[in-house]
């Protein structure tokens, strides 16, 4: 009888209203908790028709491969050809990257990368730097016959390769010499410049950071420029949402700061007098995705549709190709603990489930001892199967876009949208990425936003399980024998660079650094094109860095605390 | 002097190559607002650097964040505070350190290795008492010197 008068009290006096439902769950629950994502969008405790209407359907979705590109920027998208699985791989020195990379060929991959040593972000020599710390991270490539070395055996014209490769990108000029020594044709080379994003490694990860802005600036266009006209098949540029978001941004954030990061780019590229419709098929995106599982699928949902609604509007690309919003993503390690680090390897499967239900081009999934060290090669293996079970047992990329239409995944994407293009719009009143970020004001948001998600994290407002909830006294022991060069090694290394320089051609080595320091004075020539000359000349890595810096400045990064 | 109420001096720095700065940021912001004096540095200090800081600005506690292999130099660091007799100073190093590597960093002088997960309370609170008794081990070498003198 109860029940009965209850259902009278309702609106409609339909027995499946909403109001009816809120009565209820007001009754039932009279303090609910307020919740709300990283980006700061309170979330509801249900979504219905009356958050996310079908009406919509044509306007905000569409269908995969048309504007406005929500549901997949391919037809086929993942029943077609899935996403590549990129891991990453780079230690010691270039005999034993090939080792690696050729294990990894036998396997049947052919998507691969080249993470090179700390050193070489830093843009130095193996040389010029402690040899406790070569070799660690990465693998070495300083010479010419370094990188021939990397792919001895290989052929660089069957594999898309993806280079960790910061500007003045001296590592594909080293591929395309070693191209040009197996007469290999520029067309044929395919891959990425990876770190090409100056701006995010400026606010972000001071890693990469090499040269003055304004010299980056002028770097990265030349770099466009001579890959757009030399070679064809490769992507000079990946716009990086990954470093801001690692470094604090939230999941919005860090979207808004790579698009308007990528128009100034292309604003950029357009000032230069190049063509929108050829230059922007080229332009590829990198993000990171955190175990806020709805979030980030509704971060890249919403990305790609601002970004075709960028291009089209206002970059004024009409090629369909420009319209898709590529992009890699990779795992967050922000969120892997040290504490029971086997729980790493569930939080990575929410993260890559994330990802690939966002509809992802490549995947890198993280490995759970990333936490504990640089990961071995048994977790990366896990780390690969994870993909493996997701797709192929658990048939979660049977259906594109297969969370489309939900109440709360289409409102979400709406809201996020909303939240994004609000910063862009506040950076573009600073005057664009470039200026908002030498005045620093991005990067104050990234280090608000990285206090106010660790403050929640010490308050518990946030929980990591094993770390502010569910501690375990005992911890898992996973630590595995670290694997680093021994000092034979990386003395073979040094003195194979010492044999470099003494042995290089020193009227060929004048002449192409001669050439190198005149393109960098006069803004009119493609300094990029003396790069690769400089190296096919004799040139190392870090005497590149060093004599491009010497003519375009070293700007040192802000520091904003 | 009244150690209660004192303000501790901490560098919080990083060294060699890597620049992830996330974790050295947010630590550098915590012990500031918990009231500590903090000279911050961007990444890739050198060892000497660092040591010619901790002289110029007579510091309590160097902290050192690692995100990659970095800590590998701080037995360099160590040694090199030593020889400038500056063995007062605390050091807590950040980041991640393998398990092998933090037994290393312990033996050769490093107070605290703090991990992944650590909370920030939990930082600030240790590098105040580290400070406190670093502060009070270099006022009790200070005392005797003078009074050698006088």
């Amino acid at each position: 009888m109860k029940k009965a008068k209850v259902v009278n009290l309702s609106d409609s006096g339909a027995p499946n209203s909403r109001n009816l439902w809120e009565q209820q769950y007001n009754q039932l629950l009279p303090e609910d908790r307020e919740i709300s994502n990283r980006s700061g969008i309170p979330i509801k405790p249900l979504y219905s028709p009356e958050d996310w209407s079908d009406e919509n359907y044509a306007d905000r979705l569409g269908y995969p491969g048309q504007i406005p590109m929500t549901r997949g920027i391919y037809p086929t998208m993942h029943r077609g050809r899935t996403w590549s699985q990129r891991q990453l791989i780079g230690y010691g020195i270039p005999s034993d990257y090939n080792e690696r990379l050729r294990r990894l060929l036998d396997a049947g991959n052919n998507a691969i990368s080249l993470i090179p040593c700390n050193s070489i972000y830093r843009g130095f020599d193996a040389d010029e730097v402690d040899p406790k710390l070569l070799g660690t991270c990465g693998v070495i490539v300083n010479t010419i016959d370094d990188m021939d070395r990397c792919f001895q055996d290989v052929d660089i014209a069957a594999l898309s390769t993806a280079m960790n490769d910061p500007l003045p990108f001296t590592l594909l000029a080293l591929l395309l010499g070693v191209a040009t020594r197996r007469g290999i044709d520029w067309n044929q080379v395919s891959g990425t410049s990876n770190q090409s994003d100056y701006i995010s490694h400026y606010v972000a990860n001071h890693m990469f950071f090499r040269l003055s802005l304004e010299g980056s600036r002028r770097v990265l266009v030349d770099h466009i420029a001579f890959c757009q006209e030399r070679v064809p098949n490769w992507n000079p540029l990946s716009v990086v949402g990954q470093h801001t978001q690692q470094a604090g941004a939230t999941p919005a954030q860090a979207m808004a700061f790579t698009l308007a990061t990528a128009i100034q780019y292309a604003e950029d590229c357009a000032t230069r007098g190049m063509d929108p419709d050829i230059f922007l098929e080229r332009f590829t995106f990198f993000f990171d995705i955190s175990i806020s599982f709805f979030e980030e699928i509704a971060k890249c949902r919403a990305g790609r549709r601002i970004w075709q609604r960028i291009v089209r509007e206002r970059l004024g690309a009409k090629n369909p190709k420009t319209w898709r919003f590529k992009f890699h993503g990779q795992t967050s390690g922000v969120d892997l603990t040290r504490q029971q680090p086997l729980n790493n390897i569930s939080r990575v499967s929410i993260q890559a489930l994330a990802g690939i239900f966002s509809g992802l081009q490549s995947l890198h999934t993280d490995a759970y001892d990333e936490v504990l060290s640089v990961p071995t090669e048994k977790a990366a293996r896990i780390a690969v199967a994870t993909q493996n079970i997701i797709r192929e047992e658990a048939g979660c990329a049977d259906v594109i876009d297969p969370l489309a239409g939900s109440y709360y995944v289409e409102s979400l994407t709406d809201q996020m949208e909303e939240k994004i293009v609000e910063t862009m719009e506040q950076i573009d009143a600073a005057g664009g990425m470039f200026k908002a970020v030498e005045s620093g004001l991005i990067q104050r948001w990234i280090g608000e936003s990285a206090m106010q998600f660790q403050s929640q994290v010490d308050c518990g407002d946030q929980t990591i399980v094993g770390v502010n909830k569910y501690q375990l006294e005992e911890q898992d022991s996973v630590a595995e024998p670290l694997k680093r060069p021994t000092e034979t090694v990386i003395q073979s290394q040094l003195d194979s660079l010492a044999k470099f320089k003494a042995n290089r051609n020193q009227a060929e080595f004048n002449s192409a650094l001669s050439q190198l320091q005149s393109a960098a004075q006069n803004p009119q020539k493609n300094i990029y094109e003396a790069i690769v000359n400089a190296v096919v000349g004799g040139l190392t890595h870090g005497e590149v860095v060093r004599y491009v810096r010497q003519e375009l400045g070293f700007g040192q990064p802000q520091t904003i605390l | 002097m009244l150690l209660d109420s004192y303000r501790p001096k901490v560098i919080v720095t990083k060294i060699g190559l890597d620049g992830h700065d996330r974790g050295s940021r947010l630590v550098a912001t915590k012990l500031r607002d918990s009231g500590m004096e903090v000279v911050y540095t961007p990444p890739w200090q050198s060892v000497s650097t660092v040591v010619r800081l901790a002289v110029e600005e007579d510091a309590d506690v160097i902290g050192i964040s690692s995100l990659a292999t970095d800590h590998l130099l701080i037995p360099d660091l160590v040694s090199a505070l030593h020889n400038a007799g500056l063995d007062h100073i605390g050091i807590v190093v950040g980041g991640i350190i393998p398990d092998d590597d933090e037994q290393a960093l312990i033996e050769c002088g490093v107070h605290r290795v703090f991990h992944p997960g650590s909370s920030l309370v939990e930082i600030s609170d240790f590098v105040r008492d580290l400070a406190i008794k670093s502060r009070t081990h270099s006022l009790r070498t200070f005392q005797v010197v003078s009074n050698e003198e006088s």
